[in-house]
């Protein structure tokens, strides 16, 4: 299957870094701020993660949880989810579009209709916090059937033996929690450490993607920088509630925070 | 769907963890499935090790103090005028409500586990201090997380959980009630797995939590059948257990050693709370047929809007205001072995004013709301039937709200 995430790594492997990865609540702070605010960081990130917010999110920080119950509260719906990717994926530069939620948004929608929406709206990848393997099972080949990822989360928890079977039935794509946290931790856990461990699970199959996520700030980034991929979601998201407390403009400030991340790891 | 006889409830699961294959599994983050399995592996092998279940027993038995009394409820059966009326006093055991052994269970795997931490969520706060009581006779660190809404409203036990050296971390997101409480338990347990067991509060959360909580609250139910026996010779012919139904432990523990029993003898009701007269929301998915969904690592019947937001709950009781319910319910509603009804707050005072007017008995905001259902059936019963109420915790904790809505004398 073709996928454009493919093509995001490969260019970024092309000029010797990472490639970044930004997480944005969807609706956050309302239905067009956040589409404006995809299209502002599209010039420096390389894949965009957009939060399907949930109001039980049992893997989030206070960060993240912030930025969801705000969209929730600006009256968001899975369809305005859909409404905003339709309308990002119409910028002729746009990037590749992963979905973030919990399952029980998709099992709501209707596993089948949701995954139908996202190859038309042009999502390209999933990633469902609490719906692991082998849970997803025939989830996972639902979503290869679309040309969609469905991107599996690896953990320093996973064994060796669970690992290989995850990443043997994965996607092209995969994700490596940094350490034992929610989102939006203190990196409690050295970068040294954090790559013993990446490396680890690149060996088993070095041919797919894995970026790494959680606790990844301005700070830390750097420390990082030989994975495949890393992702920022928390410190976007207090970006967000920062600009809206000191009455300044989130969009900016932002895409000043991405262009910043994206400089750090050239 | 179908209830299958001669095994346990609990182990009736398929082998991810779904009851009639849709009810429960383990909708977690792929870091808390290590931890999971090994409590899973743990909790199989010792609720088959004879030295481990006479550990249990011989805590419940000196430290939480069975069997729990059974009584008849001679004056209250007179006012009613039909059924006889008995209760199963699960609020004398030790702390004053039935989440002592589930507690005590879930310290007593921490500490084979090597676990030097447990935290636990709580809603009315018998769940937390319970859990307070087991850590510090267990010699465990405990850490519990309480809306602040029901901080605000149980103080009588988040003023025992401090006394027990627990620390008490109030959660201000969502409603700030049981839901965003066991959340944010989850959360911590996320971060801090590799040192601090889990005690989730009720037949609820991943399946091995269910399953672990349903075989703890049993005893309640194998003390009754004993009871039972005792005083009637036989299980009578015409049982009827009614229970309130919040999470689910306590009904499920009350109901477990009869479910192979046909339901015409022995027949389960299970109450919802119904919330406010006036107001729409309620506790009840079962009642008021919520959709199935996903909350907090299982699937079950929930309240939730069409786009899979849980919603808000409503009730006087802090014990039953949760938007979900055990998968073990679900699985009961729908192999249609129990029934499930609703009791709405006014119901429940005034279920609570006749309890204490007729009988030397406090039960709980919870319990008042089945013997709210219990009371109004009992009315059309033969004098044959044999009711038998939980009353699964004491109204001590209820002092404030009590006070409130029926004033100074009822308390």
């Amino acid at each position: 299957m073709f996928n454009p995430i493919d093509l995001a790594f490969k260019k970024a492997k092309e000029e010797n870094r990472p490639a970044l990865l930004t997480y944005t609540v969807a609706g956050d702070n309302t239905k067009k701020q956040s589409l404006v605010i995809l299209n502002a960081i599209s010039k420096h990130a390389d894949i965009l993660e957009l939060g399907v917010p949930h109001n039980t999110p049992v893997a989030d920080g206070s960060q993240i949880q912030t930025s969801s119950y705000r969209a929730i509260k600006n009256g968001i719906k899975t369809e305005d989810v859909f409404w905003i990717v339709k309308k990002y994926k119409k910028n002729k530069n746009s990037k590749p579009i992963i979905l973030m939620g919990y399952y029980n948004m998709i099992f709501q929608y209707g596993k089948k209709k949701f995954l139908e929406k996202c190859k038309k709206v042009g999502v390209n990848g999933l990633i469902v916090v609490d719906f692991p393997w082998p849970e997803n099972k025939s989830f996972l080949k639902e979503c290869k059937r679309k040309s969609i990822y469905l991107i599996q989360l690896l953990s320093p928890t996973t064994s060796n033996e669970r690992l290989k079977k995850i990443i043997k039935n994965s996607h092209p794509m995969n994700y490596f929690i940094s350490m034992l946290s929610t989102t939006g931790g203190k990196l409690k856990v050295s970068p040294k450490k954090i790559m013993l461990n990446y490396f680890k699970i690149k060996k088993i199959n070095p041919k797919k993607n894995v970026v790494i996520g959680f606790g990844i700030t301005e700070k830390s980034i750097k420390s990082l920088n030989k994975a495949d991929g890393l992702v920022v979601g928390s410190a976007i998201c207090k970006e967000i509630t920062n600009s809206i407390q000191k009455r300044q403009n989130p969009v900016t400030n932002v895409a000043n925070l991405v262009k910043k991340l994206k400089y750090k790891i050239l | 769907m179908k209830l299958k006889k001669g095994i346990p409830v609990i182990d009736q699961g398929n082998n991810l963890g779904f009851w009639g294959g849709k009810f429960g599994g383990n909708f977690v983050p792929e870091t808390l499935k290590k931890p999971i399995e090994d409590l899973e592996i743990l909790f199989n092998k010792l609720k088959k090790d004879k030295k481990f279940i006479a550990e249990r027993d011989r805590h419940f038995k000196n430290w939480i103090g069975t069997p729990t009394r059974f009584i008849k409820l001679e004056n209250l059966t007179k006012y009613v005028g039909g059924a006889q009326i008995w209760s199963k006093v699960v609020s004398d055991a030790n702390g004053g409500a039935h989440k002592i052994y589930n507690a005590t269970v879930h310290c007593l795997l921490a500490k084979r586990s090597g676990k030097k931490i447990i935290c636990g969520d709580t809603g009315a706060g018998y769940a937390g201090k319970m859990l307070s009581m087991a850590a510090k006779k267990f010699g465990l660190k405990c850490k519990i997380f309480m809306g602040a809404k029901d901080i605000e409203r149980q103080q009588p036990n988040v003023r025992a959980m401090k006394k027990n050296g627990a620390e008490v971390i109030p959660v201000y997101s969502g409603s700030q009630t049981l839901v965003d409480a066991v959340s944010e338990c989850m959360r911590f347990w996320v971060a801090n797995c590799d040192t601090t067991a889990m005690c989730v509060g009720s037949t609820v959360g991943p399946a091995v939590f269910v399953r672990i909580c349903g075989w703890s609250t049993s005893q309640i139910s194998r003390e009754l059948k004993f009871q039972l026996i005792n005083e009637f010779g036989s299980i009578p012919k015409k049982l009827k257990l009614y229970n309130c139904v919040g999470g689910g432990s306590s009904s499920f523990g009350f109901w477990n050693e009869f479910m192979d029993y046909d339901k015409k003898q022995c027949e389960f009701i299970g109450v919802e709370a119904g919330g406010p007269k006036k107001s729409k929301r309620h506790a009840a998915p079962l009642t008021y047929g919520s959709k199935i969904g996903i909350l907090h690592g299982a699937a079950q019947y929930v309240n939730q809007n069409s786009d899979g937001q849980i919603e808000e709950t409503e009730s006087i009781s802090a014990g039953l205001d949760y938007p979900g319910i055990s998968p073990l319910h679900c699985f009961l509603k729908d192999t249609k072995r129990a029934r499930y009804t609703a009791a709405s707050d006014e119901d429940a005072l005034n279920a609570y004013k006749l309890v204490t007017k007729y009988e030397k008995l406090r039960p709980s905001l919870e319990p008042s709301h089945a013997f709210s259902v219990a009371i109004k059936e009992a009315k059309k019963m033969s004098k044959n039937t044999i009711v038998v109420v939980n009353s699964c915790g004491d109204a001590y904790k209820d002092k404030k709200i009590l006070e409130k809505r029926l004033g100074k004398k009822y308390v």
